[in-house]
This record gives C-alpha cells, structure tokens and sequence, in this order.
C-alpha cells in the first residue's frame, strides 16, 4: 500500500457531502435571503462535484455528468438571477431581507 | 229529458255547486254578508232539487241495487295504478245524497238567524258550502281514494268550523283535538287502502265487490286486518271508543255546525265508509264482528256518560256517539238496510234537536248548563216542542222515525244470534229514553229561572226546524215492517228478505222506551226523588259517568308520561348521540384542521427542514428494508 494513497472517489464524495452539509447548514441558520440563496450555491455545487466524480470514476468513456453539471450551473444562475430580483423587489417593498420576515404566503 | 234521468247523469254537479259556492263567497262574496248567505242557500238548495232527482230516478231504476250507475273520468294513471274520479250512484249514495243536501240547506237557512251580527259571517257561509262540497264528494265516490280525498276534506272543514271562534282558546283546543284524533284514525284507514291496492290493483268499489270473494278465500287472516285497518277510520270520524273524545269537545263550534257534522256530514262518514265497503265486511266475518262489538259497546258506553252531563250540547254530542254506535253495531251484524235506515232518521231528528238546543242557547246567550235554564216551555213553545218531537224520536216512541229504524237494529241484531249485543243495545235504548227526556224535562219543563229573558227564535230559525220536525215524525214511515217497496226494498246488500215482524222486540223497546221517559219523568218532572241523593247514593257511578270514564284524564295521562316521556329520551338521544356524533366528526375535522395548519408557518426555512428530515425518513427506510420492499412502501415501484 501507497504511503500516499492516490485521491479517489470516495474522497471527492467527502468532499461533496461535506460542501452539501455546510451549504444545508446555511440554508437552514441564516436570517438573510442572500445568504439562503448562497447556501443553495454550495448544495448545488456539491452536487455538480459528486456527477463529476462519478463520471470521472464510474463512465470515463461518456460526459453524461459533465453535461448535467453544466445544466445544473446554467439552471443555478438563472435561478439565482430569478431570486435576486425577487430579494431586491421584496427589499424595496418591506425594507428588509429577513426571511423571518418573509411569512406573508402562510395560510 | 226528464228531471230524474237529467240527475242520475249529472250526479257531479251535486258536490260541485256547493264548491262553486264556497269559491264565490270566498272570494268575491267576502264583504257582502246578505249576498255570501244566499249564494250559500241557493246553491245548495239546487244540490238538493237534483239530489231529489236522483232519489227519483232511483226509485225508477231498482236494478241499481245490483249495478250501480258508475259514470268516472279518469284522473291520472300509471303503470299498476290507476285512478278515476267519478260518480257512483246506487240507493244508498243517493239516499245519502239526499239526506246531506237536505240538512245541509236546512242548517244553512238556520244560520241566517243564529249567525246574525257575526263578525265572520260569510266565512261561517263560506265554510259550511265547503263543508257541504266534501260531503257530497265523499257520498259519490267511486273508489276508495276519492273518497280519502274528501274524506280529509271533510275532517278540514270540521278542523275550520269546530274553531270558528278561533280567538276563544277553548275552541282552537277543541278544533285541535278533532283534526288530531281523527287523523289517528286515518292513518288507519290510509294503510287499509294501501293494502288493497296492492293486494287488489284497484282501488274501485266494484272492481273489489268482484276480487274480494276469491281472495277471501285464499287469505282470510290478511283481508281481516285490512277489513280492522279500514274501520279504524270510521273510529276516528264517527267518534266510536276509543277515538271518541274528540266529539263532545267539538261543541265548541257554533250549534249549526254541531248539527251538521252530528247530523249529515262528519260523523256519518265513517258510518257510510263502511257501508260503502260492506262487500269488504261481508267476506271478512272477523273484522265485521270486530265492528258489531264495537259499535254495541260504543253505544252502550257513551249512553251511559250522557246519564249525567249537565251541558245541553255535550248531552246530544254523547247521545251521537251512542246511536252512531247502534249503526255500526248494525253494519256489523251484517245489515246494511238498518244501518243506513237508522242513519237517515238520526240524521233528521238529530239536526232538529242540535238546531233546537242552539236556539234555546241562542236565546240565553250563551248558558250551557241544563239545570240553569229551566221552564223554557213558556217563553219558547216552538223550540221546546220541536225538543220533544226530537227527543221522542231518539227514544223511540212509534210512530215516530227513530223508533222504525232502531227498531230494525234491535230486530237484525236478535235475528242474526248476537244476543248480548241485543241486550246491550235494549239497555241503551232505555238509557237513551232516560237521559234524553231528563235534559226535556230539566231545560224546558219545571220551574223557571228568574235571570233569564229568553225570546223565540226567528221565523228563519224555526222554518228548518219546523221541516225536520215533520221528517222527523214521518220519516221513519218508509222504513216500517209493512211497507212493500219500502226503505229496505231499495237500500240493502244482497238478497231481498223480508223479517216478520217481531212483536217482541217492538213491544220490548216500546216499553224500554216508555219505561225511561218515565224515569226521567219521576225524577226530573214530578221530583218523586231527589236526583241530588241519587248522584250521592250511587256516588262512584256517579262520578265515573259524570267525568266520562276518566277517558280524557287518560289519555292526558298517556300523553304526558310514554309520550312526553318518549320524547324526552329521544329528544336526548338526538342531542348526545345522533347529533354528538355529527358534532364530534366536524369538531375533529376542524382540529385536524387547526393542527395542520401551525405546518404552514409561510418560513421557508421550516418547509425546507420539513423536506430534508423527510428525504432522511425514506433514505433510513430504504436502508432498512432494502430497496425493492422500501419502494412499494412510498408507493413508487413494484
């Protein structure tokens, strides 16, 4: 055995799971909107890491995950374009970002 | 076209003037009092000339004894159904016809005078010309659901008049307890007619005259409970025990009414219901005995409760009951000819003593009580008279009408092996004889009562009377043992037969009759005993009679403990249990519903821990289950 052993895919889904978790954390502590949508970021290139990986490790021959990762990073920008608008709007509106705050839809 | 044959073809418009009366008076006639009144007259009086015409064209035709004249239309029908209204005239229709106009026109001429001055005068006219419309409706039925219908009516019309005087409590009491203690009885009568419709597909009286034997024959038990169903009815309406408290209450209304429900409308329906369905009786002999016993101990009872009534009204009332009684019993012996004869001459000299009675009420304003009223003899010759002729035709004195017909019952009733009953009826006749002239002897005879200043009546008051009084006297004429083509020549079921005639049971019920009027006489006229020391002596009697059996007490006492009582735990039952239940099934909905929706809290942040503990819920349970048993757990795959 190597005494280095070389990185392998169980250490990029450690990663992942690791990046997954923190923006999870974020999006269940934080008070601001942006800060939630940046939470969201972190999950979703969590995700993006892991189809690599797998597509690195599991199906080199294919691009399949390469592709969906780059459907997820076009998907992600346009929602968080989306979700800006609507933070900036809300701001303007009701002077603050708070999602404590933002409860108005409930019932 | 002769006059006879004219109203045998045109029976209809009998009942239908009367109803054209009603609607004119009702509505256009409502302020004008001395135009509603003649309208209600002529009208009526016409319904009396073309009931004369059938009574004549009767005569003319006797084969409608066997083959009535049925001229119906149909109404409306439907597969297994189909009902006709119509007209069905045969002598006993149209005797019936005959008497129902007569009283009907004479009643109406009376209250002319006795309604004077009314506030409510033309709905009183408006009132006894509807009255007179159902009547006549019911007489001419062609089928049992015709004559429901104007059965109803009728009981309506009693319902209206009974509380003609609607601001007086007493009298909306009195019209409630006759509309509710006859509708027991229709509700009897109601289910019978169902089960002859289905039994039978028909409802018509000579369709059934022709099922009936054969079906007899294979189902006696059923047709005897149809047969008791049926006469439940005539229970009600004709005041027979125990359905019978209704009758003495309905004094209430004004003495006209009591004469004509007494007389020729109301009660004499059921009487003429069970005549009607007679070919339903004959062939159920248990039912039929059902009726004999009833109407002999209705009779008898309700004689014996009119021994010591004190109101003039309710002597008559209960002296109703007791002869409707006699025509039940005789229906129920099995002859139709003494029930419908004594139904004629009852008719007569029971509205002459009702008008009578309200002309001596009329006079006094209003005194009830017999023992307050005293020597109206002087001051009101033709009232009391007519009083007399009435009350020796109830007793049954010959040759007046009461004592052919009531003969004939006391004759049918030994004839046919019912000796108890026979006896039972001799010894009402003698109460009969008794009570009647007691009520002669106290209200018109003996000493006069100094506070009052009574008047005769009016001539339009006493002209109805006067008429009655003759028919009263004569009327039983046509109905004697000696007459060839008399009464039971043309009213009767079956075979012709002719009873000897039986000298003891005329001689018997003579005496009976005389030995009551005597009594009486004793007691009331010459004072040869104090009637007070007799109440004491036979105290218990006395009072037994006097509050009626106790009958309404309990009735009231019935009502109030198992039907109040019912009600009260089924009135709990609905609160906790029927309706805790509902309650309970929307209480729990709506806190499911208030419970559910804290969930909704609109923080984004609580929906997105809600989905993320629930993606870990089913990855633990996949892991758990392993994949394939996991996924037809959520309900994905298979």
């Amino acid at each position: 055995m190597a005494l280095v052993a070389p990185v392998g895919l169980t250490h990029f889904l450690l990663l992942g799971t690791a990046l997954f978790c923190l923006g999870l954390y974020g999006v269940f502590v934080k008070r601001n909107a942006i800060a939630l949508l940046m939470g969201i970021e972190l999950m979703l290139n969590a995700v993006n890491i892991n189809l690599i990986a797998f597509n690195k490790f599991i199906a080199p021959a294919n691009f399949t995950g390469q592709v969906f990762s780059i459907f997820v990073i076009v998907v992600a920008a346009a929602e968080v374009a989306v979700g800006l608008a609507l933070v900036i709007s809300i701001y303007r509106d009701r002077a603050t970002t708070s999602v404590d705050d933002l409860d108005w839809l409930k019932w | 076209m002769d006059f006879a044959l004219f109203s045998l073809n045109n029976a209809w418009l009998i009942p239908l003037l009367p109803f054209l009366a009603f609607v004119l008076i009702a509505f256009a006639f409502k302020n004008m009092e001395k135009t509603a009144s003649t309208t209600a007259i002529l009208f009526c009086g016409v319904s009396f000339l073309l009931a004369l015409g059938v009574v004549a064209g009767v005569l003319q035709h006797p084969e409608l004894i066997e083959h009535p004249f049925v001229k119906e239309a149909r109404w409306f029908s439907m597969p297994g159904l189909s009902i006709t209204m119509g007209q069905y005239i045969d002598p006993i229709s149209a005797m019936m016809l005959f008497v129902v106009t007569l009283v009907a026109t004479m009643v109406m001429i009376y209250s002319t005078g006795y309604m004077q001055g009314d506030p409510g005068y033309s709905r009183f006219f408006a009132y006894l010309s509807l009255f007179a419309c159902s009547m006549l409706g019911l007489v001419i039925a062609t089928n049992l659901l015709q004559m429901f219908i104007f059965w109803e009516l009728v009981g309506l019309c009693s319902y209206l008049l009974i509380g003609y005087y609607y601001f007086k409590d007493s009298a909306r009491e009195a019209a409630k307890k006759a509309f509710m203690t006859t509708r027991i009885g229709d509700f009897g009568l109601l289910l019978g007619i169902m089960f002859l419709q289905i039994n039978f597909g028909t409802l018509e009286f000579t369709e059934l005259a022709d099922k009936l034997p054969a079906f007899a024959v294979a189902h006696p038990g059923l047709l005897t409970i149809i047969g008791i169903l049926v006469f439940i009815g005539p229970i009600g309406k004709s005041g027979q025990f125990p359905l019978h408290v209704w009758l003495p209450d309905a004094m209430e209304g004004p003495s006209p009414v009591s004469a004509l429900i007494h007389a020729a409308t109301m009660v004499v329906a059921g009487v003429y219901l069970v005549a009607r369905s007679f070919t339903l009786f004959q062939v159920a002999p248990e039912a039929q005995h059902f009726v004999a016993y009833i109407g002999g101990f209705t009779a008898f009872f309700a004689a014996s409760i009119a021994l010591t009534q004190r109101e003039m009204k309710r002597i008559l009332a209960y002296s109703t009951v007791s002869q409707l009684g006699y025509m039940m019993m005789a229906l129920g012996v099995g002859s139709l000819t003494a029930s419908m004869f004594h139904l004629m001459t009852h008719a007569f000299f029971k509205a002459l003593m009702f008008l009578a009675a309200g002309s001596a009420l009329h006079a006094l304003h209003g005194t009830a009580d017999i023992f307050e009223m005293g020597g109206l003899r002087k001051k009101m010759p033709w009232t009391a008279a007519f009083m007399v002729i009435g009350t020796l035709a109830i007793a049954g004195i010959p040759p007046f009408a009461g004592f052919w017909s009531k003969d004939e019952i006391l004759l049918m009733t030994k004839l046919h092996g019912f000796t108890g009953l026979y006896v039972l009826a001799s010894l009402t006749a003698f109460m009969t004889a008794f009570y009647m002239s007691r009520m002669v002897f106290v209200a018109f005879f003996g000493k006069e009562n100094p506070h009052n200043h009574p008047h005769e009546s009016p001539w339009n008051m006493l002209l109805p009377m006067s008429v009655l009084a003759v028919l009263a006297v004569v009327g039983g004429l046509v109905g004697t043992p000696w007459t060839e083509h008399g009464f039971g020549y043309y009213v009767r079921y079956g075979e012709l037969h002719h009873a000897e005639v039986d000298w003891s049971v005329m001689g018997g019920s003579v005496v009976l009759a005389v030995g009551g009027i005597s009594l009486a006489w004793a007691i009331y006229g010459a004072k040869l005993i104090d009637n007070e020391k007799l109440a004491q002596r036979a105290g218990f009697l006395y009072t037994l009679s006097y509050r009626k059996f106790f009958i309404d007490e309990i009735y009231q006492w019935i009502n109030k403990v198992i039907v109040d009582g019912t009600g009260r735990v089924l009135y709990w039952v609905d609160i906790h249990i029927v309706d805790g239940f509902i309650d309970g099934l929307a209480d729990s909905t709506g806190w499911a519903g208030r419970t559910l929706r804290r969930v909704q809290t609109g923080q984004v942040q609580h929906y997105a821990m809600i989905f993320f503990f629930t993606v870990v819920l089913v990855a633990v349970i996949m892991g758990l289950m392993g994949n394939h048993s996991a996924m037809a757990l959520i309900g994905g795959g298979k």
